[in-house]
């Protein structure tokens, strides 16, 4: 590639270097910002490793460093990987073919007799996959517990005698399993403290249900304050609450898309926005996972060569990416998003389902983490799900948007409102968040959590382990790769005492599938001490440490404030 | 022959290395020339974005539209209710059986809450699944006396993502024209053939029925694998009355097509004890093969639930949208329901006492002036039509308003039935 004149650092526009007249395509807007973080680096870059690592000296986009990996596949291993799966797929027919000749016994439930000659309603081929891999692994998922979800729980004993096929409970609990699987970033997931005794007030006070849609009686005071806070904390104009995080998704993009409209998505978009994408009935593109050269591409050549067949210019582009990726722990380039769609005029739809109060110094999520302007994103979506311990989702942007969605959103005119004494729970976690109950408890859990993520990814990556994703991101996705390892993987790490999230396919590509941590301000050192040497031990067991990159392991050294510093609280 | 060979005619040589020639240069040859006009130079390009004007995000909403503004309730939305300040009597949520106020409701959610926190922190497949959801699931198929049940967070999506779990592309479907909107967005997302059918119009069902029944006749190899359904409501929302289930089961052995049914409305609310519209009739409930419902209605909680033989229901354990990919339900409401379900269990009564009222108030209604009253006798929740429309849907609409505000005045509290005028398939008259 050549260097041009035009990819000299400038600060200011970046959006003159286009207009240069040179070839856009090959010194694009986003390929000359690369070109200049390129040639500073500091150490050189393996060839198999892909490492996005921008310099702050520069004062450009990047305002502090921003490192994400994502290690190829060790070849032995994938050919491994895949031979694992032949040898379970030619199993799985032969297994199918006993069951057919009623050889083995035959576990599934089947139709009615008086039904048999309808239609079947499942084909077979469909359920090939449950019925043969995931029926083996099938006790690593639906694990029960019987407490609160925090940092420990309880999780209910099951035992299978038909392997996996049914499960009893023996109804014994097994306490205190250290969690490394549920959403509980900020630690509000408790039964104790302001957050739950509000809760219980207004339980008392209001009762349980509401029985009505937004637009008719639904709508209770509790509902318009929740709203402004949220508005408040995430410092835009106004924003709106609605009872299930999936249905914002699919509920509100067709509201904001229709025919004519051009909407680009991420490839690894959550299920719930390719949802509501596809309900909206405008055309999907897709482009690769946070390369902003295909999004660049794309958006090019939409504009120029329109809508397809009748090449009417589009009515509107909206650009849908999300925070951070939950199954590659990956966070959105924001920055660089941005600058495109300030250039193409494009509308970007921001899902900050996991980012919102885990990423950021003051937990205002993605945004504040790359220490930008919130009126710059369009549209910012985020759930109450995660970090807020609470349930539901909200959009808020200008008021003009919000106003829209309060006439015209599927949610408000058909679907019940959110429950009291979940209203309450986040109104009041937020406060604590943000500080306005008066202690420092809320800034105190997201410098924990920052803390917690630094050190649990550089102990990981010390060991050995293949890790994926940005350094700052708290979801921690750890390679397994081999299907047997996944089963073994989550069975062993539960008889020590520790709950982990396991994925595979169709979650995840074929080959790669992970365990999953998320991390969380309730838990403590010690805990993730023990975690880490648990799954160290594991790991050696398993042979699970792929990585060729072994990084020397540092000397102890106290979490250093660094990270932060340049941002002015 | 091998003489002849050598008595080739030189003008054949030469006519045939000319057309080798050809041939070589059109295998080398650009793509023709046609494509060139087409190309757009780079400085095209720089223009067309740079005179591309993209529509508002969102068109701007009239200070006046009559969506814009909330009613706002301050306090418990009970029996009394108080709206933008003023008390009233509440006709207007869905609270049939009363239990949006019930102590024991309360008290047992409050345990809850002490118990597990408000929050679950996770989908059903990754330690968000606790024992209260797993007591529902089971209680709720105890009572409606089927094999298996499965919960969902929030009832818009339960029937928006159950439909889409069986039926794919290349289904069909025979749907009631005045289906509630989860069902319209629940056949949208399934991408199957949708035929409306007449509303509780059975002749018309079964002429569609037949002409499937020639299609397939004509083309046995795809009918094998084309799956049927009827999705059905028990009590329609929109209309307020009851589908005609008996007639329904008749043609679903006799066309061999699945049913399901929704009950949001009537699960609660119809039948002896309280099971919809299938005790209502008597319908043997293995015959349906999937049952609705969402629980904000009767039950006073939040979510929806499906149930049916374990069959049916164990697919949408893996491949429900709503259900997978959504965090499960807040574990104080899964408690608040198992107690209104233990309550309903524990006094069959409340059931005849809510026929009672309706019947009561549905006699009262019959005689005003100007106002049509639609429903069945014994639904809980009756629509009011103009007699006689003005032809305009925005006066009717403003007309209504202001009745609905006199109302307010008079401390009754009645609500506007709100559609989504653009998005709705077939839009109900102003009520």
């Amino acid at each position: 590639m050549t260097e041009s004149p035009a990819t000299k650092p400038t600060d200011g526009e970046v959006c003159q270097r286009v207009k240069n007249g040179l070839k856009p395509e090959r010194n694009g807007l986003v390929k000359s910002l690369h070109r200049c973080h390129e040639r500073e680096h500091k150490h050189h870059c393996h060839p198999e490793e892909e490492e996005v690592h921008s310099d702050s000296h520069h004062g450009s986009l990047y305002s502090r460093p921003f490192i994400e990996s994502f290690e190829e596949t060790p070849m032995l291993v994938a050919v491994l990987t895949y031979m694992g799966y032949g040898i379970l797929t030619i199993f799985g027919y032969l297994r199918d073919f006993l069951r057919h000749w009623k050889i083995e016994r035959c576990h599934i439930a089947r139709e009615r007799e008086v039904q048999k000659d309808f239609v079947p309603l499942y084909q077979d081929f469909e359920n090939f996959y449950t019925r043969n891999l995931y029926m083996r692994i099938r006790d690593n998922w639906n694990r029960p517990i019987c407490s609160v979800p925090g940092a420990k729980m309880d999780l209910m004993e099951r035992a299978s005698h038909d392997y996996n096929w049914t499960f009893e409970y023996t109804g014994r609990v097994v306490q205190d399993v250290i969690n490394l699987g549920s959403y509980n970033y900020l630690g509000f997931a408790e039964n104790t403290g302001p957050c739950a005794d509000s809760a219980a007030e207004v339980t008392m006070k209001y009762g349980v249900g509401v029985a009505s849609t937004r637009q008719e009686t639904g709508n209770l005071d509790r509902h318009e304050e929740m709203e402004k806070l949220v508005a408040k904390f995430l410092g835009v104009e106004s924003a709106m609450a609605f009872g299930m995080g999936f249905a914002t998704n699919s509920m509100n993009i067709p509201a904001l898309a229709g025919k004519g409209c051009l909407i680009l998505s991420d490839e690894l978009n959550h299920a719930s926005l390719v949802l509501g994408a596809r309900l909206s009935g405008s055309i999907i593109r897709v482009f690769k996972h946070n390369n902003m050269q295909s999004l660049e591409k794309l958006l090019r050549e939409a504009i120029v060569h329109g809508q397809p067949r009748t090449h009417r210019p589009w009515k509107k582009i909206l650009i849908v990416v999300e925070g951070i990726y939950s199954m590659e722990g990956s966070i959105v380039h924001l920055p660089e998003v941005i600058a495109l769609k300030k250039h193409y005029r494009a509308y970007l739809y921001l899902d900050e389902a996991h980012s919102i109060g885990a990423l950021g110094p003051r937990g205002r999520g993605v945004v504040d983490y790359f220490g930008l302007d919130p009126c710059d994103v369009d549209v910012m979506m985020g759930t109450f799900t995660k970090s807020f311990g609470a349930a539901g989702g909200y959009i808020a942007g200008k008021r003009e948007l919000i106003e829209y969605l309060r006439s015209h959103s599927h949610s408000a005119v058909y679907a019940t409102s959110m429950s009291p004494p979940v209203v309450e729970q986040i109104i009041t976690s937020m406060k604590c968040i943000m500080g306005e109950d008066g202690t420092a408890i809320g800034r105190e859990r997201v410098r924990q959590l920052a803390e917690n993520t630094v050190y649990f990814r550089k102990r990981l990556r010390e060991m050995g382990f293949i890790i994926y994703g940005n350094n700052d991101s708290p979801v921690i996705p750890m390679m397994l790769y081999m299907p047997a390892k996944i089963g073994a993987f989550g069975r062993e790490m539960l008889k020590r005492n520790i709950g982990v999230v396991v994925v595979g396919f169709p979650a995840t590509p074929i080959i790669e599938s992970r365990a999953r941590f998320c991390i969380s301000a309730a838990h403590t050192k010690d805990m993730l001490n023990r975690a880490l040497s648990v799954i160290s031990e594991v790991g050696d067991l398993l042979q699970l440490k792929y990585s060729r990159h072994r990084i020397q392991p540092s000397l102890a050294r106290p979490f250093d404030d660094n990270v932060y510093e340049d941002i002015d609280d | 022959l091998c003489s002849s060979k050598s008595y080739a005619p030189a003008y054949h040589l030469i006519l045939e290395g000319i057309l080798i020639l050809w041939i070589i240069r059109l295998l080398f040859s650009k793509t023709y020339k046609l494509h060139e006009t087409y190309k757009l130079t780079e400085k095209e390009k720089e223009d067309l974005i740079e005179e591309w004007q993209p529509e508002p995000l969102v068109p701007p909403v009239s200070k006046d539209h009559p969506s814009l503004n909330y009613d706002i309730v301050t306090g418990p939305p009970s029996h009394k209710i108080i709206i933008n300040g003023k008390e009233c009597t509440n006709f207007a949520s869905f609270n049939f059986l009363g239990l949006l106020d019930n102590e024991r409701v309360k008290q047992k959610a409050l345990a809850s809450l002490k118990k597990y926190g408000v929050g679950t922190c996770g989908p059903r497949g990754f330690y968000g699944t606790f024992d209260v959801h797993l007591e529902l699931e089971s209680r709720l198929a105890r009572f409606m006396k089927t094999e298996e049940a499965i919960i969902y967070s929030y009832g818009f999506a339960t029937i928006a993502s159950a439909i889409p779990a069986y039926s794919k592309r290349g289904d069909i479907i025979f749907v009631d024209e005045a289906a509630c909107f989860s069902i319209q967005k629940g056949l949208q997302a399934s991408r199957s053939f949708i035929k409306y059918f007449k509303h509780n119009d059975m002749e018309d069902l079964e002429r569609l029925l037949k002409e499937q029944e020639l299609e397939d006749q004509r083309n046995p190899r795809k009918a094998r694998v084309t799956r049927k359904f009827i999705v059905v409501e028990g009590l329609y929302i929109n209309t307020a009355d009851i589908c005609p289930l008996p007639e329904l089961v008749e043609l679903k052995y006799k066309y061999k097509v699945r049913i399901f049914l929704e009950e949001s409305l009537s699960f609660g609310v119809l039948g002896e004890h309280g099971r919809g519209v299938t005790e209502h009739y008597g319908v043997n409930i293995d015959d349906i093969d999937l049952i609705s419902a969402n629980m904000e209605n009767a039950v006073a909680s939040i979510g929806g639930f499906c149930c049916g033989r374990s069959f049916v229901i164990d697919h949408q354990r893996l491949s429900g949208q709503g259900y997978c990919f959504s965090a499960s339900l807040p574990p104080m409401l899964a408690a608040a329901a198992i107690e209104a379900l233990n309550i309903m269990e524990e006094d069959p009564d409340i059931f005849a006492v809510l026929r009672k009222k309706c019947k009561h108030v549905y006699k009262a209604l019959q005689g005003t002036p100007g106002l049509k009253l639609v429903g069945v006798p014994f639904a809980p929740a009756l629509h009011l039509q103009l007699e006689r429309s003005s032809g305009s849907r925005d006066s009717d609409m403003q007309l209504l308003r202001s009745l609905v505000d006199y109302c307010l005045e008079g401390q009754v509290a009645l609500t506007l039935a709100r559609y989504l005028e653009k998005e709705e398939r077939f839009l109900p008259p102003p009520r």
